[in-house]
């Protein structure tokens, strides 16, 4: 696969959490601008537009609405919808658009008033129908998003002894991160007590397990290596990417290996790069369980180990491998489809050095890995703070 | 879920519209038997249904009733419910059903305590009635000597 020769030039979010005085047009806003004047561009510099559905308004067009509300006069526009990998489907298909020669510097944009739109009912009820399970073979019954995710949790700790202190512990590192993210929605620290005694949402998930649902957007641009090289911040260079999907509802399938198993291959061979050369890891993390199962099948250890590698401080800012060091869905924020943007942004400011309190130290290369469905679709991203 | 609080989410639970891919099933459902899509040319069993077979690619499938015998391959109870419809209902147990035919499915466990559920556990369909349209095949624990 041909290197693309692209770099995140300047990365931007709105204020995340709940932020009640803005429409998801204007967190959209909020964030390209921050964005922009990151990368020290102006909205006429930009010649692309990438962004992806949102739930809480009807858009016919989303890139259309979002390229007109900014004043973008796109040569390339598209709606990326790969549902929660959709946040390095942008980056990785901006990269494409540059490197095919369409245009020269794209900004991808997502994100929505999610929190200050649903009341809890409906945001409960949208979840549940809003196309996960199978509209015809599984809302019948009763499935709420969290008891999918207690399908695959319930049947790893079946075949391989995962406990849910085990997954308690990636809420307990992640809410730590988020507690030095001065943007993140959730900063109290929690213990794994707290998890395990947290209310039972869908066993054996508490709600501690689960992502939250938060107002925000995040904003990125990308552009050629040779133009990122003259601009404002250090570049962040495209190293490699993959793709993966292997079931379409979780009722029909295996449920504890993923089709994250092709994406992180994939990703490493396009960068010639292995886990062990990653100095930390972007991974998604809508409920516990799913950085556990990710963790295993992008190769950073074996199929079953997962419960054990996540223990004893490993996926902790200054452990073996740092996870997901903004805080990530379950506590930075998770407004919809752009929540996994967020990721790429972290990954962004680490490998840049801007991280602060929460730096990773010598960070150089990372891993941020994108899973949508239920861990059903996935894109898988190396960036780098050297081209390849 | 037991058969009082499964009555009692009759009324409001989100039903099955059935379309020209699925109507089989559920017709064949109405009369309490479970057929899921057969290839006639690999004799692969498949569901969801599709319309070509995931092994061989072949259109030529085939409604087949199955033995309605399985194993719970998962399962979880569900303490908050994702609809008013079903909040008389919780905890009851949502479950990945793997039928011996070798295909899996989500269904309802029904006819034992939640708590009582174990991964492997035998099971066998049930069919409740919603409508005179939809009949929610279910699974049940099998009675072991």
């Amino acid at each position: 696969m041909a290197n693309l020769r692209a770099a995140i030039a300047g990365i931007g979010e709105s204020r995340v959490g709940r932020v009640p005085d803005r429409s998801a047009l204007q967190l959209q806003t909020d964030a390209a601008q921050a964005a922009l004047a990151d990368a020290g561009l102006k909205i006429s510099d930009i010649d692309g537009l990438l962004t992806t559905p949102v739930r809480v308004e009807h858009w016919n067009m989303p890139c259309g609405i979002v390229a007109h509300h900014l004043g973008v006069r796109a040569k390339y526009l598209s709606t990326v919808d790969i549902a929660g990998a959709s946040g390095c489907g942008m980056i990785h298909q901006a990269a494409m658009a540059i490197g095919s020669g369409q245009c020269e510097t794209v900004l991808c944009v997502a994100g929505q008033n999610l929190l200050t739109h649903s009341t809890r009912a409906s945001a409960v009820k949208s979840m549940a129908e809003g196309g996960s399970a199978h509209p015809q073979f599984e809302v019948p019954y009763g499935p709420l998003v969290p008891s999918l995710y207690a399908l695959v949790a319930q049947r790893h700790m079946h075949e391989y002894g995962t406990t849910p202190e085990q997954m308690a512990e990636v809420a307990v590192t992640l809410r730590r991160h988020a507690s030095m993210n001065p943007n993140a929605h959730k900063r109290e620290l929690i213990t794994i007590n707290d998890v395990l005694n947290s209310k039972k949402i869908a066993s054996p998930l508490h709600i501690l397990d689960c992502a939250i649902v938060s107002d925000g957007a995040a904003a990125a641009i990308v552009t050629s290596a040779e133009r990122a090289r003259d601009l404002k911040k250090k570049p962040v260079h495209l190293l490699g990417q993959g793709y993966g999907c292997r079931h379409s509802h979780i009722g029909d399938t295996e449920l504890t290996t993923t089709g994250a198993v092709d994406a992180g291959a994939a990703a490493f061979k396009s960068a010639g790069l292995k886990p062990a050369d990653m100095d930390f890891a972007q991974i998604y993390d809508c409920f516990t369980i799913t950085v556990i199962v990710e963790l295993e099948d992008l190769g950073f250890c074996k199929k079953g180990e997962g419960g054990h590698f996540v223990e004893g401080g490993r996926i902790g800012i200054g452990g073996e491998l740092p996870v997901t060091t903004h805080g990530g869905l379950l506590s930075a924020g998770h407004p919809g489809l752009g929540g996994g943007f967020f990721h790429v942004l972290e990954a962004v400011r680490q490998l840049r050095g801007e991280a602060g309190e929460r730096q990773v130290k010598d960070a150089e290369v990372a891993l941020v890995h994108g899973n949508g469905g239920v861990i059903s679709i996935h894109c898988t991203l190396i960036l780098g703070g050297a081209a390849a | 879920m037991t058969a009082e609080a499964l009555a009692k989410v009759v009324a409001d639970r989100p039903l099955p519209v059935p379309d020209a891919a699925t109507g089989p099933y559920w017709e064949a459902a109405r009369g309490e038997r479970l057929v899921i899509p057969r290839c006639d040319d690999c004799g692969h069993y498949h569901f969801y249904p599709r319309t070509l077979c995931p092994q061989c690619s072949s259109p030529r499938l085939k409604w087949t009733q199955v033995s309605g015998s399985g194993t719970v391959y998962s399962f979880t109870i569900i303490h908050r419910a994702p609809s008013a419809a079903f909040a008389t209902a919780v905890p009851y147990v949502v479950a990945a059903v793997k039928l011996a035919e070798g295909p899996h499915l989500m269904t309802n466990i029904v006819g034992a305590a939640p708590d009582a559920v174990r991964i492997g556990m035998p099971v066998k369909v049930v069919f409740q009635k919603f409508s005179g349209e939809i009949t929610l095949p279910m699974f049940e624990p099998v009675e072991t000597a």
